[in-house]
């Protein structure tokens, strides 16, 4: 029990002291790697509550994907982040002011609900005993049945955002040298070879 | 205090929420770090989502934080394609100058 309760403010203390250095971070690659430590220590806050199918989906889409393409786009892009920076300052206190409101109120919101007597009654999909199914296995009977078109929907819109972020980055270049495999074999043959009669001891 | 109830994990959330959105009034040029700082908020939401699941003995929590997670990759890579394009026309990505639109 104490040491889950110590594993717990441990990952919530990393949580978020990375997203501190996130938002603060001077170099935004520091801000990205930053990331990668929040999304990791969350993932360790999942697994605490019970959670493990989430947790490693987090870790393998955004540790594996999501924050390595901002990794590569960060340092792809040629940005003067010093100049972006300008005005840092300026946003603090209105930024600070409207933060500040919103955490009193949701501290406010958490100090104060209560659930409903028949809330644990209404389940729509009731965990099974973590004894008998495991979570993995909980969550794949769910959603293979009854969230089947939602998982599938889920999956077309992978495709859609795959699809417009090559159509969106791709770009023909002029002045590229490319193989062009069909305009190599619809070459006829006078456009590549040509015939010479050549008279002895005169050359061409 | 070493009990960890569902309490525990909402303040993480919401500090965490708060920590996005104090991001994007703090990075107000930066569209690279206001990414950052929203999916940041969407992590924010998944621990709620989690926490109230795990929490009520309901999985239907989980499976939308599935989804939730699903459509922040889907943003993210199109957010950052965006960018990239617009960083290739404009050669720069501060968000003031993001003003063609107005005429």
């Amino acid at each position: 029990m104490i040491v889950a309760s110590l594993a717990f403010y441990l990952f919530a203390a990393m949580t978020v002291a990375s997203g501190v250095m996130v938002i603060s971070a001077r170099n935004p690659v520091h801000s990205v790697l930053f990331l990668i430590l929040a999304f990791f220590n969350s993932a360790g806050l999942f697994v605490l509550m019970g959670a493990e199918f989430l947790a490693m989906i987090l870790v393998i889409v955004y540790v594996g994907a999501v924050a390595v393409l901002f990794l590569f786009v960060v340092m792809m892009l040629d940005i003067n982040f010093v100049e972006l920076r300008e005005g840092f300052l300026q946003y603090l206190p209105i930024g600070g002011i409207i933060g500040l409101i919103l955490l009193v109120e949701l501290i406010m919101v958490i100090g104060a609900w209560a659930f409903a007597p028949e809330a644990a009654g209404v389940a729509a999909a009731p965990t099974p005993p973590i004894e008998s199914v495991t979570n993995t296995e909980a969550l794949g009977a769910l959603i293979y049945t009854r969230y089947i078109y939602l998982f599938q929907g889920a999956g077309l819109i992978l495709l859609i955002a795959m699809i417009g972020a090559i159509v969106l980055t791709l770009r023909q270049r002029e002045g590229v040298r490319r193989q062009d495999i069909s305009r190599q074999n619809t070459r006829p043959r006078s456009a590549s070879v040509e015939i010479k009669k050549v008279q002895p001891g005169q050359g061409i | 205090m070493l009990e960890i109830g569902l309490s525990h994990y909402l303040t993480v959330a919401a500090i965490l929420f708060t920590l996005g959105i104090f991001g994007i009034f703090l990075n107000r040029k930066n569209v690279i770090i206001i990414l950052m700082s929203v999916e940041l908020m969407l992590l924010a939401v998944n621990i709620n989502l989690v926490a109230f699941s795990t929490h009520l003995q309901d999985l239907v929590g989980q499976v939308f934080a599935m989804f939730v997670l699903t459509v922040a990759a889907g943003e993210a890579a199109i957010g950052l394609a965006i960018l990239v394009v617009y960083f290739r026309n404009r050669g720069t990505i501060a968000v003031e100058d993001i003003n063609l639109m107005k005429g």
